[in-house]
């Protein structure tokens, strides 16, 4: 697969040809429309609402129309001036739009949005494009200003193409940073391409949230099922910890010990030391 | 760039402590007509800077807005109509916001504001 994010930086990648095609490729829109009604979905919004939304890497507002069909109303945030424009011409989104690096901070007042959606952006924020920009520093500045900018118990759901697994460990412990929960999410885990990685975050949980399933995955993501049997293994081993039962005689002894060490104050040991009680009556 | 971004944008420019409001200054405006969501109107009310909004509405010609929201905002559907003209209808195709602390100047073209920082700024 051809990683657009290794050519150029995204403000020049997505020029007035790469616009078009956006524009004029059904497939591309189907594509888009696809995992915008996924991560839609995935927001888990209550039903005949009409939420405020923000969408991050918006393009030319393919996936914006998803969510303006679903009764909500968005904002686009793209870095690139021939999507935003593109989008803007064909005069079908009700969103508003606007030119915005996501890696420098998003400026926006705190508590506003309900929900977060991004399709196919996030992946952008790990290159670094010039001398000066860290991607590291990029991504928890973006992470700690949607934070702040999402009502508390918003989802924001990103569907990107990492390219190795660090990437994934990157933008998920960032985001963990940031405060929220939650975590990553695969569909059709068995599928190379059918394979679709979600970034699933909540800003603050409410009661009853929880991760949701993902597709085609029969055994449920989170767990891994050999735990079980490393766990026996260990025990068959028959090597026993070192260690002194907690409260035992041994225990007290030992512990007595080290607090002589330390200059602590300590009673000396006898033939009571550690012995059970006579029940009382 | 519709009112309602206007009234959630802040400069996050590097060393600014109150980036918000951003002065709105417009060369061209136009009015759309979009259709009202009764729905999204009663969640964002309470969200709403309604004395931000209220000011930059009468600076681009719309006077409809009463000083204060009405008690009974929930239910008043004329408030509401009017709320969304000032929030969604109101257009802004060109013009800039200008961060007061720092004087930085963001351009707005084609009703898209460019919000891009330079690498000084963040």
């Amino acid at each position: 697969m051809s990683r657009p994010e290794h050519l150029k930086p995204p403000e020049e990648f997505y020029d007035e040809a790469e616009a078009k095609k956006y524009a004029k490729s059904t497939r591309m829109q189907d594509v888009q429309v696809q995992l915008a009604e996924r991560a839609l979905e995935l927001l888990a919004l209550p039903p005949n609402t009409s939420k405020l939304i923000m969408d991050i890497g918006c393009g030319t507002g393919i996936s914006g129309l998803v969510l303006q069909k679903a009764g909500h109303t968005w904002l686009g945030l793209d870095i690139s001036e021939h999507m935003l424009i593109t989008g803007k011409k064909s005069g079908e989104q009700e969103g508003d739009l606007m030119r915005h690096d996501m890696g420098t901070g998003l400026g926006f007042r705190s508590g506003i949005f309900d929900g977060v959606i991004s399709i196919s952006a996030l992946q952008w924020l790990c290159n670094a494009d010039s001398s000066a920009a860290n991607p590291v520093t990029r991504i928890n500045r973006f992470f700690n200003s949607l934070y702040a900018c999402m009502v508390r118990g918003g989802r924001a759901v990103f569907q990107f193409y990492p390219e190795n697994s660090q990437q994934i460990e990157l933008l998920t412990s960032a985001a963990l940073r940031s405060g929220f929960t939650g975590g990553l999410l695969v569909d059709y885990p068995n599928s190379t391409k059918a394979k679709k990685y979600f970034l699933v975050l909540f800003a603050g949980t409410l009661p009853g949230q929880h991760m949701p399933k993902a597709l085609g995955a029969e055994q449920s993501s989170d767990t891994v099922s050999f735990v079980g049997q490393r766990d026996r293994m260990r025990k068959s081993k028959g090597k026993k910890s070192d260690r002194a039962p907690v409260k035992s005689k041994e225990w007290i002894l030992n512990k007595k010990e080290r607090q002589r060490k330390q200059g602590k104050e300590t009673r000396p040991d006898s033939a009571y030391t550690g012995r059970k009680r006579r029940p009382k009556f | 760039m519709k009112l309602l971004t206007h009234n959630i944008l802040q400069s996050n420019v590097k060393g600014v402590k109150n980036g918000y409001p951003l002065m709105l200054k417009a060369t061209k405006i136009t009015i759309l007509d979009v259709p009202v969501n009764f729905e999204f109107i009663k969640n964002i009310m309470g969200r709403i800077d309604y004395q931000v909004l209220r000011a930059v509405a009468i600076a681009l010609g719309y006077t409809e807005l009463p000083a204060e929201i009405p008690g009974d905002a929930d239910t008043n559907e004329d408030f509401m109509r009017k709320l969304h003209h000032a929030l969604q209808n109101i257009e802004v195709e060109e013009g800039e916001l200008q961060c007061k602390e720092s004087g930085r100047v963001f351009p707005i073209n084609n009703g898209i504001p460019n919000m891009l920082l330079h690498e000084n700024e963040v």
